[in-house]
């Protein structure tokens, strides 16, 4: 069984085709990753896949379950999780309160509860706020804990981003393009982790990159698009040496 | 500066941040139960104000300030809480009865009101608020079997357990006192709660909010009806201490009045609730005083230094003072410096000064200095 | 049926009138993202200005009328300059209530100085109807229709044939890229404030003949608000035909339906619109790319 499949996706914005006929799937425990040019459709079918686009054909398959027709929430109670290559943070909050929101998932309380604050919310904030730390410390972002996001280095705000999609203990991670704006050493930094977020924590992970070293240290397997279509999938050696792919990125032969 | 050490994850959960906290609220809670027999009954009584207005604060608060859904109508949820309270008491329902009842429907309705305003944000919630507040204004005049339209309605005295709790008396002002502590220690527990760090996700970024699985509509309408609720009970509260309910005195200026009482105690914490309503319904005692004490105060200064025609200075600053129309232009003049200058609004300045005491001499000017920003479009948020 | 034309006219002064203020709103919202609660209160000034120009120092109609109008763009700068400039970049929520501040102000000023009875001017519509068939149309009616479809058309060919109109957009949608493209933002600013303030103030004197000149005019504006809502707040001519739909309505069910339908009329109306259509009859339903 495989985590996510995608049958047949397409998305029109009235005239213009972004996505056309997209098929393939995610197996579990693997690392994923979309690469193309600019415009191909990559972040468009991540967010078909969070839902903040309908698809305009085609089916989404999650474990099995149909998720195409589901609102976005619910795809994070499913076990999806994702960064936005715009950041998304909530600014005017500190790093420790957007990571505990990330464990909005795993509630047990309900609102009246909350508000009397009953000793179970207690016992809730203090698991929550263990898991919260354990993430911390895996990304090393104890010294930002208690600081605003609004001060934050953008390095680290994308940090932050990665730190609150996995405080939602997801079962697969969408990252959009995790090394834009990162120097090198912070890229390097970005490729330990992914790995690990791999090896230790169990969670497959489908990234949409633009740096390919990036690309080559991580990946099982790649999926080259170009306007909206696949154009390769395969090892990311066998990818880089496609020949539809250099035209796509490079133009026709000939025309170099 | 107290230095804390965290040792406990309690710590950061904790009401008070520090047992510092506890001595200086328990000081000012310790003078607000004795006050009623210092200070005469003018005082006392606006005081009961103050506390009916900073429950309202501490609800919109929570929706405006909290959850970013502002809303200009809050009036009319005020005057749900109050009709319903008179409604009922009306048909002989206790007191016991009617103040949760009056908390309910108040809540149910806010709940109603945020389904429609689910698909609405920005400017536009903000109008669709001021019509509903607007209709239900009419609804009150019109539906006469109820409200009693345009003529009213007297509220009689509360009756508790036998006891008559008269709305001049020392048992409404611990009533009202009582009710706004309540009030309070609920919000707290619901900002430092799950549900409170969703309301903030939904106002600071509702994609993000929604890619870690909170549900906007529920909670969307969940702060509407707490929200609600909450100025449903200000509005019993309300009906009892007015002794008499009608329709126009639930108005648009009344939900602006509400406003300002967050926008000027500070939008971002609880105490700003509390500041802005005192700063809200002290203002029209201080207009008094400009009008009747201060110039004959400055009238007497002013002939003690020998200063040439001191009765015609004090004529012209009582003709100012009594000039109609003052309170708006006050009330206007002071909303526009206060944004201008001090965005944080009372709490936000009482901050400051507290930091230049705590940082005393290191404390940089700078400190709060707004960074300049351009303006970016809020239609793409 | 005459009846219904009857009322029908007097609708469409009234949303005439309405069409004006909430032209005022989208003009400001549409270059600075500013919505202008005082907007009312400056229809009521512009008719104060008017009363003194003509009345009290004197002058001829049309030039008091004009006088006016120059003051009041006059001091819509000035307005823009002293309270709105210092606070641009603040959020919406601020920017919004330093402008009912700034209403509320302006009435009691206006109050103070003028006093508060109904004031009156002498224009050359006050009376005289115009006959069509059975039907009367008084002059003062017919002067707000007419002198409304030409400011609109002026102000249309403004916005869009000239360069300042697209400058006016596009500072609104990204200040700092606007600075990087030359384009004078403060100048910007100061001008849409003038224009804006000086279509209240045109709205007010042509006002004067049919409501009396008085501090509570302004609550008009507040009628505006779903005029402006419904044309979609980021369309001129969405205002006009917003502000068209809300005095008809208005008027219309003051005359068939029972009392006090008049008042909420344009109220409900304009919650039935913004649940079907969120952003308004012509607005834009915009959504952040993420």
């Amino acid at each position: 069984m495989s985590l996510l499949r995608l049958d047949a996706i397409s998305l029109r914005f009235g005239g213009l085709t972004a996505v056309d006929g997209v098929s393939f799937t995610v197996e579990p425990g693997e690392i994923f990753t979309m690469i193309g040019p600019n415009g191909a459709g990559k972040t468009s079918i991540f967010n078909m896949i969070s839902r903040f686009y309908q698809p305009s054909g085609g089916r989404i398959f999650f474990e099995d379950v149909e998720i195409t027709q589901l609102p976005p929430y619910k795809i994070a109670q499913l076990g999806v999780a994702r960064t936005f290559q715009n950041i998304e943070l909530f600014d005017n909050a500190t790093v420790l309160a957007n990571l505990l929101v990330g464990r909005h998932r795993h509630r047990r309380t309900g609102v009246l509860e909350d508000i009397l604050f009953l000793p179970k919310v207690r016992a809730a904030e203090y698991a929550d706020r263990l898991r919260v730390e354990e993430v911390i410390e895996f990304l090393d972002l104890q010294r930002y804990r208690d600081q605003l996001i609004a001060s934050l280095p953008y390095g680290v705000r994308k940090v932050c981003e990665l730190a609150r999609a996995l405080c939602t203990e997801p079962k697969i991670l969408l990252l959009d393009e995790p090394s834009s704006g990162l120097n090198v050493e912070e890229t390097d930094d970005m490729v330990y982790w992914i790995n690990d977020i791999r090896s230790e924590l169990g969670i497959t992970v489908l990234m949409v990159e633009h740096d390919m070293t990036l690309v080559n240290r991580v990946s099982d397997r790649v999926l080259a698009l170009d306007y909206g279509r696949v154009v390769a999938l395969g090892a990311p050696q066998d990818v880089a040496r496609d020949p539809n792919v250099i035209a796509a990125y490079l133009g026709p032969e000939g025309t170099v | 500066m107290r230095p804390i050490f965290q040792t406990d994850y309690g710590q950061d959960i904790r009401l008070f941040r520090h047992s510092g906290y506890l001595w200086s609220y328990g000081v000012l809670l310790l003078l607000v139960l004795l006050a009623p027999f210092v200070i005469g009954s003018y005082l006392q009584s606006q005081i009961v104000f103050v506390f009916i207005y900073a429950i309202v604060g501490v609800g919109l608060l929570i929706l405006a300030g909290f959850a970013g859904q502002v809303s200009l109508g809050h009036a009319a949820f005020l005057a749900i809480g109050a009709y319903t309270a008179g409604y009922m008491q009306r048909h002989g329902v206790p007191f016991l009865v009617y103040l949760p009842l009056s908390v309910v429907l108040t809540g149910a309705v806010g709940a109603l009101v945020g389904f429609p305003a689910l698909r609405l944000a920005g400017i536009y919630l903000v109008i669709a608020t001021i019509a509903f507040g607007f209709i239900m204004e009419e609804v009150a005049a019109r539906w006469e079997s109820v409200t009693n339209g345009n003529d009213g309605m007297r509220i009689k005295q509360i009756e508790l357990f036998g006891f008559t709790l008269s709305r001049d008396g020392y048992s409404f002002y611990y009533l009202c006192l009582g009710f706004l502590v309540l009030v309070l220690i609920l919000a707290l527990n619901l900002l430092r709660s799950p549900t409170g760090r969703a309301f903030i996700a939904i106002r600071d970024s509702e994609t993000a909010a929604q890619s870690i699985g909170v549900n906007l509509s529920v909670y969307k309408v969940m702060a509407f009806s707490i929200s609600a609720a909450m100025t449903g009970l200000a509005g019993c509260l309300y009906a009892h201490k007015m002794s008499f309910i009608s329709p126009e005195m639930f108005t648009l200026l009344l939900s602006l009045e509400f406003v300002i009482v967050i926008l000027i105690g500070g939008v971002g914490s609880l105490h700003g609730a509390v500041l802005g309503s005192i700063f809200v319904v002290m203002v029209d005692p201080f207009l008094s005083y400009l009008k009747d004490d201060l110039p004959r105060v400055i009238g007497e200064m002013a002939r003690s230094f020998g200063v040439a025609n001191p009765g015609a200075l004090q004529d012209t600053l009582s003709a100012i003072g009594g000039a109609a129309g003052l309170k708006g232009a006050i009330y206007g003049l002071i909303i526009i410096v206060f944004i201008i200058f001090e965005p944080y609004g009372l709490y936000g300045r009482w901050l400051k000064i507290r930091l230049y005491f705590e940082l005393f001499p290191l404390y940089k000017k700078a400190t709060f200095r707004r960074q300049k920003t351009y303006v970016k479009s809020e239609r793409y948020r | 049926m005459l009846d219904f034309i009857q009322q029908l006219v007097g609708g469409i002064a009234l949303g005439c009138v309405y069409g004006l203020i909430a032209l005022g709103f989208v003009l400001i919202y549409k270059a600075t993202e500013v919505v202008n609660f005082a907007q009312g209160d400056l229809m009521m000034l512009g008719g104060f200005f008017a009363y003194g120009f003509i009345d009290q120092l004197g002058f001829n109609y049309w030039i008091g009328f004009l006088c006016a109008v120059i003051a009041m763009a006059a001091f819509g700068s000035l307005v823009e300059r002293v309270i709105v400039r210092p606070i641009l970049g603040y959020p919406q929520f601020s920017i919004v209530m330093v402008t009912i501040g700034l209403g509320f102000a302006l009435r009691a000023i206006v109050g103070m100085i003028w006093g508060t009875d109904d004031l009156r001017i002498d224009t050359p519509f006050s009376s005289g109807v115009m006959h069509v068939g059975k039907l009367v149309i008084a002059h003062d009616k017919l002067s707000v229709i007419v002198a409304t479809v030409l400011l609109c058309g002026v102000l249309w060919l403004y916005f869009n044939k000239t360069r300042m109109g697209i400058a006016m957009q596009a500072t609104s949608q990204n200040m700092l890229g606007a600075y990087y493209m030359g384009i004078p933002v403060k100048r910007v600013f100061s001008l849409i404030w003038a224009i804006s303030a000086a279509v209240a103030g045109f709205a007010g004197v042509l006002l004067a003949p049919i409501a009396f000149i008085h501090t509570n005019i302004g609550f008009l504006g507040l009628k505006a608000f779903p005029a402006a809502v419904l044309g979609g707040f980021g369309s001129i001519p969405g205002a006009l035909v917003g502000g068209l739909v809300i005095g008809v309505a208005e008027t219309l069910s003051g005359f068939y339906l029972p009392e006090g339908f008049k008042d909420v009329a344009a109220y409900i109306l304009l919650l039935v619109v913004l649940m079907v259509r969120p952003a308004g009859l012509f607005g834009l339903n915009l959504r952040k790319k993420v």
